[in-house]
């Protein structure tokens, strides 16, 4: 089978979008994209504990038994996730509040599960890594994106990472709250992917 | 039967591994998260308690030790001229573990000057209101020190928020784990300030 490592790490970002294209992670697509900065900050967790978990399990794939393989992935994905908890809470503080309880929840994102399952499992460390660093970053711009269109219907405002927004509207924009609620994600995500469908077509 | 030794010894081998793993990372992290802790949400916390203090409370603070934990006292000088202190409890039996409750006590006149609701990890809109809504902690201001502060539901004199009774009960437990504390350690605190 031949493989290609730049195939591997660009289906991530278009053809394998996850959000968009696979439909999956979508309680942290949802629930933290108010912001185009939570939307960054949730994407590259998620991409560490991807590309990690990736690689660790893509070594051992071999010594893990088939029978328990769910449960090893499980605890090599929950290791990773309390790391970047424990990093974000000492370098990255008012972001962890921000997120909150949806670090903790990268353990059962069906993204991370679902590429240790069906890539890392089956792939050589390096194909993996690639492939985890392409559908982290390919999640990152997801929700990146989601977040600039609510960020900007929502309140008038790009706030890129902490403090000020790097760019604003102004006063005469009416901000449509709508948006930044949680109905509004919903209404933004369909959206955004009939989109990219429609693109996706021709 | 192989087959089985090698699924118990691979993965209790993998959970150790990530339990050492964790417990380094745990240490290696654990003095830059206290002072953030301290920055982001024990100092809004003092701020909004005492509002016109004549000191530092949070330059000013010192530690004392009780039988389960160092408790941290943060001293304030108030524009009366009395003297009150501000120090966490942790409420047992939240939704998301255990809520930590910055609680403000006049030393001269032995009341409750305020309580603040810092670190939780309850339902967002839930029970995170017992900290973004102040009309729940704002019912311990001015309460004497051997008031009954538990909820009206258990007896007491807090009213709950609605929708959120675990959470409110967790709160009152951390408030009144703060005046048993308080009446226990007062002498060692008076002796400390002075």
């Amino acid at each position: 089978m031949a493989q290609s490592l730049a195939k591997e790490f660009t289906k991530g970002l278009w053809a394998e979008i996850p959000p968009f294209r696979l439909v999956l992670g979508l309680c942290p697509t949802l629930a933290v994209t108010k912001t185009v900065e939570n939307g960054i900050g949730m994407g590259l967790a998620t991409t560490f504990v991807l590309v990690f978990s990736n690689l660790l399990i893509s070594i051992l794939r071999n010594i893990i038994p088939a029978k328990v393989r769910i449960a090893c992935y499980i605890v090599i994905i929950a290791t990773f996730v309390t790391i970047v908890e424990l990093v974000m809470q000492a370098y990255t503080y008012p972001l962890f509040l921000k997120l909150g309880i949806f670090i903790p929840l990268i353990v059962v994102n069906c993204i991370v599960l679902g590429r240790a399952e069906a890539f890392a499992s089956k792939n050589t460390p390096v194909f993996s890594v690639a492939d985890g660093l392409g559908i982290g970053i390919g999640f990152t711009l997801s929700l990146a994106s989601l977040g600039a269109v609510r960020e900007l219907i929502g309140s008038g405002t790009i706030t890129i990472w902490g403090g000020n927004p790097v760019f604003a509207l102004g006063d005469w924009y009416q901000p449509f709250s709508f948006m930044v609620e949680a109905p509004g994600a919903f209404v933004a995500l369909g959206l955004m992917l009939a989109g990219m469908n429609l693109i996706g077509k021709k | 039967m192989r087959e089985m030794i090698s699924m118990i010894v691979v993965l209790t081998l993998l959970a150790s591994v990530s339990g050492g793993l964790l417990a380094a990372v745990k240490s290696g992290t654990e003095l830059r998260i206290e002072e953030q802790i301290l920055k982001f949400q024990k100092a809004p916390a003092i701020e909004s308690l005492f509002t016109d203090v004549t000191n530092e409370p949070l330059k000013e603070r010192f530690n004392i030790e009780t039988q389960e934990r160092t408790l941290q006292i943060f001293p304030a000088k108030l524009q009366d001229g009395s003297t009150a202190i501000a120090f966490e409890t942790f409420g047992k039996g939240g939704y998301g573990g255990d809520i930590g409750l910055m609680v403000a006590i006049n030393l001269d006149s032995d009341k409750l000057v305020g309580a603040r609701v810092t670190t939780h990890a309850e339902t967002p809109g839930l029970g995170s209101r017992a900290k973004d809504d102040p009309s729940f902690v704002s019912q311990f201001s001015g309460k004497p020190i051997d008031a009954d502060l538990a909820l009206k539901s258990d007896n007491g004199t807090i009213d709950a928020i609605s929708g959120a009774t675990v959470t409110s009960r967790a709160v009152a437990r951390a408030a009144i784990q703060a005046q048993e504390l308080y009446s226990k350690l007062k002498p060692e605190i008076q002796k400390q300030i002075q």
